[in-house]
Formats: C-alpha cells, sequence, structure tokens
C-alpha cells in the first residue's frame, strides 16, 4: 500500500472574477503529497502550480475563491475548518518558501530576531531560549558564522543565503508539509544546486513532505520522487520521477521533456506547439486540445480522467486510453 | 579565415569611490578598483557561435557591454574585422555599431514603452542609415516578419506584448542594421520554458540565414551547448578553460568547470552525479587572490596554485588555465 497522505488535494477548482469573465485557474486538480516524500509540481507559466499551493495555504485573495473540491490535511478539509484553528496549521504545520526570499524578509529586523520571533510566537519559548533556537537553525541550514550573521540584516545577505534564512524559518515548527514554491529560480547554479541538498537533506531528517514547485524538470529528475504535471490549471499526469522520464504518456509531458536543451547530451529541440490557452472561460474538455497532435473530437467536449498506465502513473488522455499515441 | 572579433588582454576595471574607498585608498596607498574584467582573449570566428559561461559576478556581462562600448575598456584590444576598435573615439565607434549589436537580458527593461514596436525596430535605420522613411519601413517590417512577429504586432507597444515577443523584438532591433556580430547577454533567461526553446530555435536559424556570429552570454549551460560551437568558462573576471563545445561539456579539466557543471541538473534521473563541489563563494573582485583565483575554494589546491597560472592546451582546441591538468 501507499504510505499515508499528509495532504490530499481533491478536484480544486479555483476561479478568478474579472470584468470579462472568469478565470478558471485550476480545474478539478487531485493529487497527493505523501508521508516523507518531495513531489514535484510542473508546467509553464500560468499553468496554475503556484495558485494551488496559495490554496492549499488557503490564501487565495479576492476576486479569486476555491469552487470546488477538498484539500484533506491530517484528514480534516482545510477548505472548512474555522479560520482561528488554520492559524494553528498553517505556518506551524504548513510552511511555505518563496522564489523571491529577500523579499521575503523584513528588511528591518536582524536575521536572527525574525528566526527568533517564530519560536517564541509557536513554541511560546523565552527570548533567551529562542535566540539559541534560532542559532541553532541558522547553523542547521548552513549559515556560516551564524553568531554573526544572525545579528546582520536581509540586505546584507546574497540570494542564496536569503534562501537558507527562508528555510531555517519554515522549519522552526516542524512543519508536516513544506511547499517550496521555485525555490532556486534567481540563483546560480551551484547555489541553486546547494540549496537543493539542503532540502533533500532537511526533508530527509526532519520528516518534513515537501511540495516542490517548479518549471525545471532537471530539479524535477535530481530532487523529487514523484511528479504531477500540470497544463493551463489541470493535472495531465502523475507519476513516479523515473516512470515519468522513462515512458512520459501524457502529450504534453512529452512535448515538455522534448523542448529542453540538455546539458549531458546532444539532442534535437523541438519546442511544446502553441501557447499555454486562455483561461477565461475555458472550453470544456482537455484544454491541451488546442495544442495536442493527437486530438479528435472528443478532447473538446469532454475531459479525460486520470487512468492508470503503469504503477503508481496516472495519465488524463483520451488518446493514450485509447493506444492512439504513438508509443514512445 | 581570419577571426571576425579577437579580443587580447581586455581589462574593464571599475574604480570605487565615496568614503569607505578613500578611507581605503589611504590604508593601502592606492584607490581601490573592482577589477570585473581582468585579462581576457578569445576570437570569434565569421557565422561561429562562441559561448562565455559563468556565474554571477564573474565578470561576463562586462566583458558583453566593454564590447560594444558601454563600458569603455581600461587595457587590452579589440580587433573588429581587422580594425582595433578599442581606441577609436565614440564617434569613431558609432561607424562599426551597425555591425555589432547586442541584445540584452531583460526583454520588457530594455523596450522603450513610449514607442511603439516599429519605430523601436526602425530607430537604429534613422541612426545610421540615409534611408528614406519608406525604405526604413519596410526594412523593419521585413525584420519583423523575419522574427515571427506580424504585421499587426508592429503597431502595438511594448506592455501589449508577451515576454517571447518583446525579446522578438529586440533581437529584431539588433538585427535591422544587418549586423555581423551579436552580443547576447542571457537572451533566454527571463523566458519561459516553452518560449526559451522558441528563442533558441530562432536565433539558430537566423545564425544560419546570415551567417552572423554569436557571443551567446549565459549562465544556463544546457543552451549553451546546444547554440555554441565553442564556449569559454569565465571565473572572477579571466576566462579559466575554453574548449569546443562538445569537448567542453564531456571532459571538463577546470576544476571550475567541474564543479559547475556537476551543479546543474540533469532532466534524467538515472544521470550519473558528479559529487565534485567547491567550498564558500566567489570572492570580492576588489581583493583577488594571487595565483589562482579559484585557489581558497579549490578541493584540489597545492602550494604550487600560489604561483601564476599557466594557459595550457590540454587538447586540441582545448585550454585550460590549472597548474594540475
Amino acid at each position: 500500500m501507499n504510505a499515508a497522505s499528509v495532504v490530499d488535494v481533491r478536484g480544486l477548482s479555483v476561479r478568478f472574477a474579472s470584468d470579462r469573465g472568469e478565470i478558471e485557474a485550476v480545474d478539478a486538480a487531485s493529487f497527493d503529497v505523501r508521508e516523507g516524500e518531495i513531489l514535484g509540481l510542473v508546467g509553464e507559466s500560468g499553468s496554475g502550480k503556484t495558485v494551488t499551493a496559495t490554496a492549499i495555504l488557503r490564501l487565495i485573495r479576492k476576486p479569486g475563491r476555491q469552487t470546488g473540491g477538498s484539500i484533506l490535511f491530517d484528514g480534516r478539509d482545510l477548505a472548512r475548518i474555522p479560520e482561528d484553528e488554520l492559524q494553528q496549521i498553517r505556518g506551524a504545520k504548513i510552511a511555505m518558501i518563496s522564489q523571491t526570499p529577500r523579499t521575503s524578509l523584513n528588511p528591518l529586523i536582524t536575521v536572527g530576531r525574525q528566526v527568533a520571533r517564530l519560536f517564541q510566537l509557536h513554541a511560546g519559548l523565552s527570548a533567551a531560549d529562542s535566540r539559541k533556537r534560532a542559532l541553532e537553525m541558522l547553523t542547521l541550514v548552513g549559515i556560516p558564522e551564524p553568531e554573526r550573521r544572525a545579528r546582520q540584516y536581509a540586505h546584507q545577505f546574497s540570494g542564496g543565503m536569503c534562501q537558507r534564512v527562508m528555510i531555517a524559518m519554515a522549519l522552526t515548527t516542524s512543519p508536516r508539509l513544506l511547499i517550496a514554491d521555485e525555490p532556486t529560480t534567481g540563483l546560480d547554479v551551484s547555489t541553486a544546486a546547494r540549496i537543493l541538498d539542503l532540502l533533500r537533506d532537511l526533508g530527509a531528517r526532519t520528516g518534513a513532505s515537501i511540495l516542490l514547485i517548479t518549471h525545471d524538470l532537471g530539479v524535477v529528475a535530481t530532487t523529487c520522487q514523484r511528479v504531477a504535471v500540470m497544463h493551463a490549471g489541470q493535472v495531465v499526469e502523475i507519476a513516479p520521477v523515473r516512470s515519468l522520464f522513462r515512458q512520459p504518456a501524457h502529450p504534453y509531458t512529452r512535448a515538455l521533456v522534448r523542448s529542453i536543451p540538455r546539458i549531458d547530451r546532444e539532442i534535437v529541440m523541438e519546442p511544446v506547439p502553441g501557447s499555454v490557452p486562455s483561461l477565461l472561460n475555458p472550453p470544456a474538455g482537455c484544454r491541451y486540445a488546442g495544442r495536442c497532435p493527437w486530438v479528435e473530437d472528443r478532447c473538446r467536449r469532454e475531459k479525460p480522467a486520470m487512468t492508470p498506465v503503469a504503477p503508481e502513473h496516472f495519465v488524463a488522455c483520451f488518446a493514450v486510453e485509447d493506444g492512439r499515441a504513438a508509443a514512445v | 579565415m581570419p577571426p571576425l572579433c579577437e579580443v587580447a588582454g581586455l581589462k574593464t576595471h571599475f574604480p570605487l569611490r565615496g568614503p569607505a574607498a578613500w578611507l581605503r585608498a589611504l590604508k593601502d596607498g592606492k584607490p581601490p578598483v573592482v577589477r570585473a574584467v581582468d585579462g581576457v582573449s578569445f576570437t570569434l570566428d565569421p557565422g561561429e557561435t562562441v559561448g562565455l559561461v559563468g556565474e554571477s559576478g564573474c565578470g561576463k556581462s562586462t566583458v558583453a557591454r566593454t564590447l560594444v562600448r558601454l563600458v569603455p575598456p581600461t587595457a587590452g584590444s579589440i580587433r573588429f574585422d581587422g580594425e582595433e576598435i578599442s581606441t577609436l573615439s565614440d564617434s569613431g565607434f558609432n561607424k562599426v555599431r551597425p555591425d555589432l549589436q547586442m541584445v540584452f537580458q531583460d526583454p520588457t527593461a530594455s523596450l522603450n514603452p513610449r514607442l511603439s514596436v516599429r519605430r523601436m525596430v526602425g530607430e537604429p535605420l534613422k541612426l545610421h542609415t540615409r534611408l528614406s522613411p519608406a525604405e526604413r519601413r519596410e526594412r523593419t517590417d521585413a525584420v519583423l516578419e523575419e522574427v515571427g512577429l506580424g504585421a499587426d504586432l508592429a503597431d502595438r507597444y511594448a506592455h501589449e506584448l508577451s515576454g517571447g515577443q518583446r525579446q522578438r523584438v529586440n533581437i529584431a532591433r539588433a538585427l535591422v542594421t544587418n549586423p555581423r556580430l551579436l552580443v547576447l547577454d542571457e537572451p533566454t533567461s527571463a523566458l519561459d520554458v516553452s518560449l526559451r526553446a522558441r528563442v533558441i530555435l530562432l536565433l539558430e536559424e537566423l545564425r544560419q540565414r546570415h551567417g552572423l556570429s554569436y557571443l551567446f552570454i549565459s549562465h544556463d549551460l544546457a543552451t549553451v551547448r546546444y547554440l555554441a560551437s565553442r564556449v569559454a568558462v569565465m571565473y572572477l573576471g579571466v576566462i579559466v578553460e575554453e574548449a569546443p563545445a562538445g569537448e567542453l561539456f564531456d571532459h571538463p579539466t577546470h576544476p571550475y568547470t567541474r564543479a559547475l557543471l556537476a551543479a546543474v541538473p540533469v532532466p534524467d534521473p538515472d544521470a550519473p552525479r558528479d559529487p565534485f563541489v567547491l567550498s564558500g563563494e566567489i570572492p570580492s573582485p576588489i581583493d583577488i587572490p594571487a595565483g589562482c583565483r579559484l585557489r581558497a575554494r579549490c578541493p584540489m589546491a597545492q602550494p604550487v596554485c600560489a604561483e601564476p597560472v599557466p594557459w595550457r592546451e590540454v587538447a586540441p582546441g582545448h585550454f585550460a588555465a590549472c597548474h594540475l591538468v
């Protein structure tokens, strides 16, 4: 049997009202993040990855709202529990780090105090104890000379170091789920590699599960155990990472894999055809239909359900179901 | 065939100003200087793409900006088509500019929000040619067509375009004067995956059609492998390794190159991973260590690394600046 789910997203839909109509940013997305695993959520810009993460934290702001589905965390639906109880979960049991670590830190408070405040707030520690724990956290995430660095401000930290501080802050409350939204975008390759190493290592050590949002398939291949692929607000494929790269099933996943240049060998690169469709009053059916080489009438009318193609490997595509999709 | 562009011993230094710099000057006896580019040499053949890679702060963008005279060189020579251009006056340099154009990283910031696409792309023609307005318009529309922007987009403004379209406008503006060398400074970094692939293919198609040469500057090593025939790796103001692209990526010899390549995540869960890493971070380009600049971070460092580093050919066409290879 599968390991237990930490968070189980079922049929999540999120819409934003606009002058011209409803924007369906997320359309019946389902996936789960399991105990101790790193799940990758990949897709192009505008595929709904960040909105999905925001919905898990119930931080969707007007004019957006969750219009359907449930988000089960510890067996309770996050969409339905009272706000004051949610406060005990958000930031404590579910933490998030963003792709702009520098702007997520308070520029007017020393880095050490920002970390220490979390221990006071969530664990009720004394000022002296939280200072001590803050230094331990900064050491844990690999900040050199933590005593000196704790007295500095965010602007005195490099991008990679800011991201380490964010990770330290996210982990102060021993969360069960860490949402990392493009944590390495904008960092240099070697800095990015060390942040990913840190996430992997800390995930394994603290037992926190990680939902890693990224558009970089390289990051997915080296960091995640399972992957969910999103396109235009729909989850189109979920698979263990090896299965996804060996036998990508959905035409979008296949196109995505072929569209990136490789550092390890020479390849013929093909961009994903077309562009991400408008999410303003989108038609029923598969949203990849307009870009798909195997499209048929049915794809535009009906939405394909997730069907298994291999152990733990699910895909939402009629062409794959019917065997019309060419072999990989 | 003589090289189109030959850069030798190029240095671009920036003097520091302000009270802190003044105090340092008193202490050291000489004013502090940022040695952003500190002795860079390379050549570019006609029709060739040379990749210049390295991490933030290594000086790769300063090389690009010096080449097109956005910053003046401190020392060294830049020969373009046989002519020394580093010593030209600004007005003399303007005669070279049509042949030597640049595309910038941020497709939005490098466009004028108050000009239509057609006016922006046509502007270099106004500056550098004597074409009539009608001829300029014809040429502009032809170039827009070539980069895949239809005539219906020509009257739009930058904010009405997507990121990929904006970068196409930048490329069109650089191409409109029929240049021979394009300096591309991270042209795909701000783009989403699928747009990136299209811009890469467009650049390759344009190069082949017009016999353009590219100096392609990027920290995206996979894209560099795709586009470049030769690659130079920069660290702290100098080139530490240079080789044909396939050779460099398959057989890196300099420890810095090896660490850089090892850090790139490969989209294949079964790809072997090189655990080679460097310690610490890139030092300040003000206080550059003597000898090998990587010495303090290199796990293989020996006493000999404090000596000046030789530039050696380790395989045909493959050069590295390391005592230990």
